[in-house]
């Protein structure tokens, strides 16, 4: 896989809190290693890994953010999610741009002293990646794209912690 | 006076272009925004960025009350329609 590391700066939030937002393929496997030998302390590491599904004629997905907002708020939610669990670590990282089936979107894995903690801490950040954060999608099929539109599972999801 | 109005998600599509920089004397109130948007871009577009699924960033932070809404020189407005999900 191409990988251009250049256009996926790290912008932590503070020392155990890494939030990206990468405009090129990233490799998800050297980045859980990276994440995963930087905390040795952490007992337990959940990470989510989501990618472009194949299938319904998919031939490419494009994800667009808006600069002003979409990084900022990643890093809020990372903030909101370090506060309601103990953790020694969290990593964020969402693609944005074209791509393709088996393509990485989404990485996120959270480290924790106890499993516990960081099931929980990556479940909601992943809700609340789904479906608060600022991307818009939208998928080509037979050639067309079309934008899609928000699902009622992805609203359900993120009221199971309010 | 100027200031770019930029277009997410679907609205690209209806504006037809990401972004459009608008020129004008006075800053510039919602009605005139909406008006704008109405003239020059698409004629659905003024009721569908004024309804509560649209939402605007000023300068990259929330508007909370459209209606108070003022734009002055170099500002940057964007239209956000619900989020599709990452």
């Amino acid at each position: 896989m191409a990988t251009n590391w250049r256009s996926c700066p790290r912008f932590p939030v503070a020392d155990l809190l890494d939030v990206r937002l990468c405009t090129a393929p990233f490799d998800p496997a050297l980045e859980l290693r990276n994440f995963t030998r930087a905390l040795p302390q952490a007992g337990g590491i959940v990470s989510f890994l989501g990618q472009v599904r194949a299938g319904d004629g998919v031939e490419a997905l494009d994800l667009r953010h808006y600069a002003p907002l979409t990084l900022p708020a990643m890093r809020t939610l990372a903030g909101q999610v370090r506060g309601r669990w103990a953790l020694d670590g969290l990593l964020i990282i969402h693609r944005s741009g074209e791509m393709v089936p088996g393509d990485p979107i989404v990485l996120v894995a959270a480290a924790a002293r106890h499993r516990r903690d960081a099931f929980a801490a990556a479940d909601f950040a992943m809700d609340h990646l789904k479906s608060e954060s600022w991307f818009w999608k939208r998928e080509k099929v037979a050639g067309q794209w079309r934008w899609i539109e928000p699902r009622m599972q992805d609203f359900e999801d993120i009221a199971r912690w309010r | 006076m100027a200031a770019r109005l930029v277009f997410l998600g679907r609205l690209e599509e209806l504006a037809g272009c990401p972004f459009a920089d608008v020129a004008f004397g006075a800053p510039l109130h919602w009605a005139d925004v909406l008006a704008w948007l109405g003239d020059d871009q698409a004629p659905e577009l003024p009721a569908l960025v004024n309804s509560d699924k649209v939402r605007l960033a000023l300068n990259g932070m929330m508007v909370t009350d459209k209606a108070s809404l003022t734009v002055v020189d170099g500002d940057e407005l964007a239209f956000l329609p619900p989020v599709s999900g990452g």
